[in-house]
């Protein structure tokens, strides 16, 4: 066979992995591949305008179509930036492929020009990650690397990849199967330990789904709501979970933990047996351990052999995809008596419904209600905060939608590049991203892109001019210190906070997206929310940012202190 | 902390002999705050794999994840605990006796003898000593001669075990 240079192997391998869309970022070390990706036509090349935001646009790209994320970023600081979005993919379980530049193999170690160590930087945020020392291994680990991020618990792998081993001629061979022997995902269901949960579940008398983000990661949406419809078993979810079955759905109840409704934490508290499917328990999720589902027996199906038990204590334990422990939970599963069960968990949501207090101006539930209203279909991108807590609480997520949002990690300025990762995968499917006015900030420079792409996005911005959710920690346990929270201050009123005018909120968001080429609705009151959506949704190739001006006094409730217990919620000011 | 099995704990691991593998499996024990008591390395008889002895005091539900994290990490080929099972296992050390006496000398052979050590070395005042045994005995030998000495100096290896030969196989 004809030898072929590693950056020819590396172009053939994303077509023979069926990669449509990678998202890159140029430099020296890259180059070569650069050009050759400029002489094909079966890869699209998206270009961020920074690889902080591009990790993310792979990442959503792949949260929303199911596919591998691809990133291509060069060598040193293009490397590094990749960091919070490595992490922010491996604490959501997100299957992307990173490949990253490298100097050549003689001056690794040298300090060269724009030389660093990516793979010991991210290894302990990655699933794998390896440097390519050798031009023959290049094809095997090329082929390795696909199948370790979309296998098992998906997750990103980092390739890091020499100049001079990828200009190497060598074999024009790419695998057809991989053989890792440290790695061999478990696929099947243990059918004895099923049958013994589900054998529980016909004993309990207040039996609990607890949804996480398995269910979402592993499509098995469908599956899962037939086994709530069969059982009669109601369902809380994580904020990852959200959508397990349709929001609208009799049995469901909620979101649980930290901002989680009154019912649902209720249900967590007294419920006898929790049985859970694709969550680790995040401390977000349970408050203080040791009082976390005080009465309950828990079942716990996960992919991950180490997120069971890892932090609450299991007394069923099943390593098994979502879907494929559903699908065969569906074989065995009868309806079950749930009534009486069913009223108690009523009466709690009659007692503290969710919902924000009305306000003659406009609050966030005002619009988040707006889109469940306008969009019968579509993708909500958020960032990380209050408004992601408040579209956590009230968003609808029915079969036709779906919730996209750095969960685990919690990391600010996801939303916007979110939706435009999201809006590449998903051309024909309305793609609204909801951030803050801190948050938006931290990857404005997307609206490039986002222009440049010709993406209709429709960028929602909270502007409280706060960053408000640990403005909401300083107000309820700091005693109103807002110190480093907000966005006005500055030179002028350095330690005269109240005394002196507030300086000019900055940026003019209106005139940064005309800046930017895209275009901006203010909306100031609830009258012209809806109006704003309806034409922000006709546009077909322009981003749209809608502004919309809230209350800092808005807080997210209800809350379960830092460290609480689940019960113990504070519910309103 | 005994209630909750707080205890020193033994894993033998197979590993891919590769560049950074080391760096990982120590990275897991530090970044997840793990105990790492000793660690040991080497090749195996497939020189594509090396295989490692690791020591951890830790509780069960520690030790649960520990196996577990391992389990997971791509590099890693097989975890085996060592905890209940049969296993022999030594640690070599060496240790140097300076500023000696006669008296000190006569000291050291007469250590040697009641431990089965080695004196592998001999100088005008110093001595060198091997102790091959069980990590435990170790500790208990370098106490002993911190206190029976004015100068000494230590460097021990980590434990390396092997399951015994079970009795089926005998």
């Amino acid at each position: 066979m004809k030898k072929i240079s590693g950056n020819k192997l590396l172009v053939k391998a994303l077509r023979e992995e069926q990669v449509d869309t990678i998202f890159g970022y140029p430099g020296a070390c890259t180059i070569d591949i650069s050009d050759e990706l400029y002489k094909q036509d079966y890869t699209k090349v998206i270009l961020p305008r920074q690889e902080v935001a591009l990790v993310h646009e792979a990442d959503a790209y792949a949260r929303s179509t199911g596919k591998t994320g691809v990133c291509l970023v060069t060598s040193g600081p293009g490397a590094t930036n990749l960091v919070t979005g490595l992490a922010t993919a491996y604490y959501d379980s997100v299957p992307l492929v990173c490949f990253t530049g490298q100097v050549s193999r003689h001056l690794i170690g040298n300090d060269a020009f724009q030389e660093v160590d990516i793979i010991g930087i991210t290894r302990s945020i990655t699933k794998y990650g390896v440097t390519v020392r050798n031009r023959e291994d290049l094809g095997r680990i090329l082929k390795e690397a696909f199948y370790i991020a979309r296998t098992g618990r998906p997750g990103p792998v980092l390739i890091d990849l020499p100049k001079d081993v990828m200009g190497e001629l060598g074999s024009a061979e790419y695998p057809d199967e991989v053989n890792i022997r440290g790695y061999k995902p478990n696929t099947h269901v243990h059918v004895g330990q099923l049958k013994r949960a589900v054998k529980m579940l016909s004993k309990a008398k207040k039996p609990l789904f607890l949804a996480g983000g398995g269910i979402n990661i592993a499509h098995a949406n469908e599956e899962f709501t037939k086994l709530v419809d069969v059982t009669n078993v109601p369902v809380v979810t994580t904020v990852m979970g959200r959508g397990a079955v349709p929001t609208t759905h009799p049995l469901y109840i909620g979101n649980l933990g930290m901002h989680g409704a009154y019912a649902c934490n209720m249900a967590v508290n007294e419920c006898d047996l929790l049985f859970s499917i694709g969550t680790r328990f995040n401390d977000r999720i349970t408050g203080k351990l040791h009082s976390f589902a005080p009465n309950a027996q828990i079942v716990h199906i996960d992919i991950d052999t180490a997120a069971i038990s890892k932090n609450v204590q299991v007394d069923v334990p099943i390593v098994a995809d979502a879907k494929e422990a559903v699908t065969k939970m569906l074989e065995y599963v009868t309806p079950f008596e749930t009534g009486k069960w069913m009223d108690t968990i009523e009466d709690w949501k009659a007692e503290h419904p969710l919902k924000m207090k009305k306000k003659p101006i406009m609050t966030p539930q005002d619009v988040i209600e707006a889109i469940n209203r306008i969009f019968d279909e579509a993708i909500i991108v958020t960032d990380v905060g209050q408004h992601q807590m408040f579209t956590a609480q009230f968003i609808e997520i029915t079969e036709k939608k779906k919730l996209l949002m750095s969960g685990g990690l919690g990391t600010m300025g996801y939303g916007m590049p979110g939706a435009i990762g999201a809006k590449i995968g998903n051309p024909d499917t309305p793609v609204i991203s909801i951030s803050g006015d801190g948050g938006f900030q931290m990857n404005s420079q997307e609206l490039a892109t986002a222009v440049l792409e010709e993406l209709p996005i429709i960028s929602c911005i909270f502007n409280n001019n706060n960053l408000g959710m640990v403005r909401q920690w300083q107000k309820l346990f700091y005693g109103k210190r807002y110190s480093m929270t907000c966005l006005r201050s500055g030179a002028a009123c350095r330690g005269k906070c109240g005394e002196v005018e507030c300086p000019v909120y900055t940026p003019d968001f209106m005139k940064l997206a005309d800046a930017y080429g895209a275009k901006g609705i203010h909306i100031t009151k609830k009258e012209e929310i809806e109006p704003a959506f309806r034409e922000a949704m006709k546009s077909t190739k322009t981003p749209y940012i809608l502004e919309f001006d809230i209350d800092p006094e808005d807080l997210v409730y209800p809350m379960v202190k830092p460290g609480g217990t689940l019960e113990d919620l504070i519910m309103d000011c | 902390m005994n209630n909750n099995g707080m205890k020193k704990r033994w894993i033998s691991l197979y590993v891919e002999n590769q560049v950074g593998v080391l760096s990982k499996i120590s990275g897991l024990f530090s970044g997840k705050s793990y105990n790492l008591d000793s660690l040991t390395v080497g090749t195996t008889e497939d020189p594509t794999v090396s295989r490692m002895t690791i020591a951890t005091v830790s509780d069960d539900e520690t030790f649960e994840q520990i196996k577990k994290q391992l389990n997971r990490l791509v590099e890693v080929i097989k975890v085996i605990d060592f905890t209940d099972v049969f296993v022999r296992m030594k640690e070599i050390l060496y240790v140097k006796v300076r500023k000696c006496s006669k008296d000190d000398k006569v000291e050291c052979f007469q250590i040697a003898e009641t431990f089965k050590a080695k004196i592998i070395d001999y100088g005008k005042d110093s001595v060198l000593l091997e102790f091959v045994q069980t990590a435990t005995k170790n500790d208990a030998v370098i106490k002993l001669m911190k206190e029976e000495f004015a100068s000494i100096e230590v460097v021990r290896g980590g434990s390396v075990g092997i399951e015994s030969i079970s009795m089926m196989e005998r």
